[in-house]
C-alpha cells in the first residue's frame, strides 16, 4: 500500500515535471527557419555546388587531374596566332579555347580537391545547395560559353594552323637539311681541295726531304 | 391553413435556431482549436507551427485544411459494409453534438433545461463508443477492428470512473440538472474570497476532479490514452479506411467531444458560467465568456498534456482504470458523501 502511494506520487511528480518543461518551451522563441522565405547563411568554405568562372580559366586541366572521381571533363583547343585571348584577372595569359568544360555534379563528392590546384582561382564552391533535378543528365553542368559554330570554327582554324605550322616546319626541316647537305658538300669539296693541295705540298716536301736525306747520305 | 403552417413553423424555427447555436459554437471552436493545437504543438517543440496560410501566424490554416478535405476523394473499401461505414462518422458527431443540448452556456441560455441533464449527457455520449466500433467493424480491416475493439474496451472502462466522479458532484449538488448545479456555485464565500465552486468545497472533490480529468482524457481519445487511433502502431485505428470529409467528421467529433467534456468539467467543478469575481463581470454575456474560457482552458490543458506525455500501453491503460481510478473514485464517492453528512 505504502509502496503504491509512493509510486503514485512519483508518477504525478514526473508528469508535472514534464509538463513544467513543456510549458517553459511554450514561451521560448522557436528555432525554426521558414525555409523558402528565409534561409541559413552558409559558412565560408561550405561545400555545395561547383561554379567555374570560365572567363578566368586558362584550360590548364589541373582541376580535372586533381579530381578523384573524374567528374570534370575539359577539352581545350590551342588558340591560333591571330587571336589574342587576353589575360585572366590574375594576370595569367590565356592560350586555349575551352571548347568543353563539363562537371558532372551527380558524381561529384564535394571533396574540394579541384578548387585548390587552380592557378587562377576560377573554380569555386558556391553556397548554392538547392539543385535537385528530375533528370540525372541535368546534373552535367556545362560551363563552356562557346557556341557549337564557334567551336567548329576554332577547331578548324587550329587545325589549319597546325597543318600550316607542320608544313612550315617540314619546309624548314627540308631547308635545313638541304643547307646541311650543301654545307656538308662544300665541306667535303673543301676538304678534298685541301687534301689535293696538301698532297702536292707533301709531295714537294717529300722530294726535298728525300733530297736532303740523299744529301746527308751522300 | 396558414395558421396551421404557422403553428408548425414557429416551433420548428425555434428548434432550428436552438440547434444552430451549439453547432456554430462547435464549428468555430473546431476551426480555432485545430489551428491552436498545431500552434501549441509547434511552440512546445520550439517550432512555429503553420505559418503560411492567412496573415497572422497562419490563422486560416484550418479553413485551408477544410477546403482540401472537401476536395479529397471519398473512398469506400469494396468489402466494407457500406451503410454502416458511411453512417459511423455522422453518428459519432451526432452523439457529441446532441450532448450539447444540456450544457448551460450562460445564465440565460441552455438548450434543454431538463431534470436529468447529467444523466442524459452521459447516456448520449456512450453512443460515441458505438459509433467507433461501428466504424472499425464496417471497415472490414483488421487494424480498424483492433482500433474499434480497443476503443470499446477503453471507453466502456473509463465510463465507470467518469460516472463515479460525476456522481460525487451530484451528491454534493443534489440535482441532475446542470443549470441547478451551476446556480448552486454562484457567490464568493469560501474562506471569504474564493468562489463557491465545488472544487474548493471539500478536499475530496479535488481528488474527484483529478480522476474526472484523467477519465475524460481517455473518453475523448486524447494522449496519453489515444490508443483507438494510435497512428504509429495501428496505422490510424478505427479511422484507417476513412478519407476526406468522413475522416474530418471523426476529427470534428473528437474536438467536439473534447469541448463537451471540458465544458462538463467546468460546469461540475468550476462554477459553469459564474464569474470568478462574484458580481463583477457577471450577466448572460459575461457568463458565456467565463464558461467558454474555463472550458477552453481545460481543452488547452488537454493539448498541453498531449505534447508532453507518451502513449500508454493497452494493459497499462486497463490497469490504471480498473485497479486505480475505479477503486479510488468509489472510495472518494463514499468519503464525499460522509463529508456532506457531517458538515
Ligand atoms: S569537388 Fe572533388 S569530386 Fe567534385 S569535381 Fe572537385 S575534385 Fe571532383
Ligand atoms: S584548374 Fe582552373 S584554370 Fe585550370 S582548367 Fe581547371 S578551372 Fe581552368
Amino acid at each position: 500500500m505504502a509502496n503504491q502511494i509512493k509510486e503514485g506520487w512519483l508518477t504525478f511528480k514526473s508528469i508535472f515535471t514534464g509538463m513544467g518543461i513543456t510549458m517553459r518551451h511554450l514561451f521560448q522563441p522557436s528555432v525554426t527557419l521558414q525555409y523558402p522565405d528565409e534561409r541559413e547563411e552558409l559558412p565560408p568554405g561550405a561545400r555545395a555546388q561547383l561554379y567555374v568562372n570560365i572567363d578566368d580559366c586558362i584550360g590548364c586541366n589541373l582541376c580535372a587531374r586533381a579530381c578523384p572521381v573524374n567528374c570534370i571533363d575539359i577539352e581545350t583547343v590551342k588558340a591560333t596566332d591571330d587571336v589574342d585571348l587576353g589575360k585572366t584577372s590574375t594576370g595569367n595569359p590565356k592560350r586555349f579555347w575551352l571548347t568543353r568544360f563539363n562537371i558532372d555534379m551527380a558524381k561529384c563528392m564535394y571533396c574540394d580537391l579541384c578548387v585548390h590546384p587552380c592557378p587562377t582561382d576560377c573554380i569555386t564552391m558556391v553556397p548554392e545547395y538547392e539543385y535537385s533535378e528530375f533528370d540525372r543528365t541535368n546534373f552535367v553542368y556545362h560551363f563552356s560559353n562557346l557556341s557549337p559554330e564557334m567551336v567548329a570554327e576554332v577547331k578548324d582554324k587550329a587545325e589549319e594552323e597546325a597543318e600550316r605550322k607542320k608544313r612550315e616546319k617540314e619546309e624548314m626541316m627540308r631547308k635545313k637539311a638541304e643547307e646541311k647537305k650543301k654545307k656538308e658538300e662544300e665541306a667535303k669539296k673543301k676538304a678534298a681541295e685541301e687534301e689535293t693541295k696538301k698532297e702536292d705540298e707533301t709531295d714537294a716536301d717529300d722530294s726535298t726531304n728525300k733530297n736532303s736525306e740523299n744529301d746527308d747520305k751522300e | 391553413m396558414f395558421e396551421t403552417i404557422g403553428n408548425i413553423m414557429a416551433p420548428l424555427t425555434a428548434i432550428i435556431i436552438h440547434a444552430a447555436i451549439p453547432l456554430t459554437i462547435i464549428l468555430v471552436y473546431a476551426l480555432v482549436a485545430i489551428w491552436g493545437e498545431r500552434k501549441i504543438a509547434g511552440f512546445i517543440q520550439d517550432r512555429l507551427g503553420p505559418m503560411r496560410v492567412g496573415g497572422f501566424h497562419g490563422w486560416a490554416q484550418s479553413i485551408a485544411d477544410l477546403l482540401k478535405l472537401i476536395q479529397k476523394e471519398d473512398i469506400i473499401p469494396t468489402d466494407a459494409s457500406r451503410f454502416l461505414f458511411k453512417f459511423a462518422p455522422f453518428m459519432m458527431f451526432a452523439a457529441s453534438y446532441a450532448a450539447f443540448a444540456v450544457i448551460p452556456f450562460s445564465s440565460d441560455y441552455i438548450g434543454s433545461n431538463i431534470n436529468v441533464g447529467v444523466f442524459y449527457l452521459l447516456a448520449v455520449t456512450s453512443i460515441l463508443t458505438l459509433s467507433v466500433i461501428m466504424a472499425g467493424w464496417a471497415s472490414n480491416n483488421k487494424w480498424s477492428l483492433l482500433g474499434g475493439m480497443r476503443s470499446a474496451a477503453q471507453m466502456v472502462s473509463y465510463e465507470v470512473p467518469t460516472i463515479a466522479t460525476v456522481l460525487t458532484v451530484i451528491v454534493v449538488a443534489g440535482s441532475l440538472n446542470l443549470m441547478t448545479v451551476t446556480e448552486m456555485q454562484s457567490g464568493n464565500d469560501i474562506l471569504g474570497f474564493l468562489p463557491n465552486w465545488f472544487i474548493f468545497q471539500n478536499p475530496f472533490l479535488i481528488v474527484a476532479f483529478i480522476i474526472f480529468f484523467i477519465s475524460i482524457l481517455a473518453e475523448s481519445h486524447r494522449v496519453p490514452f489515444d490508443l483507438p487511433e494510435s497512428e504509429s502502431e495501428l496505422v490510424g485505428g478505427y479511422q484507417t479506411e476513412y478519407s476526406g470529409m468522413r475522416w474530418a467528421m471523426f476529427m470534428l467529433a473528437e474536438y467536439a467531444d473534447m469541448l463537451l467534456l471540458s465544458l462538463l468539467g467546468a460546469t461540475l467543478f468550476f462554477g459553469g458560467w459564474n464569474s470568478p469575481f462574484g458580481e463583477f463581470m457577471a450577466g448572460p454575456f459575461w457568463g458565456f465568456f467565463w464558461f467558454m474560457l474555463k472550458g477552453l482552458l481545460l481543452v488547452f490543458v488537454m493539448m498541453w498534456i498531449r505534447w508532453t506525455l507518451p502513449r500508454y500501453r493497452v494493459d497499462q491503460l486497463m490497469h490504471i482504470c480498473w485497479s486505480i481510478l475505479i477503486p479510488l473514485s468509489f472510495v472518494n464517492l463514499i468519503l464525499v458523501a460522509l463529508w456532506e453528512m457531517i458538515f
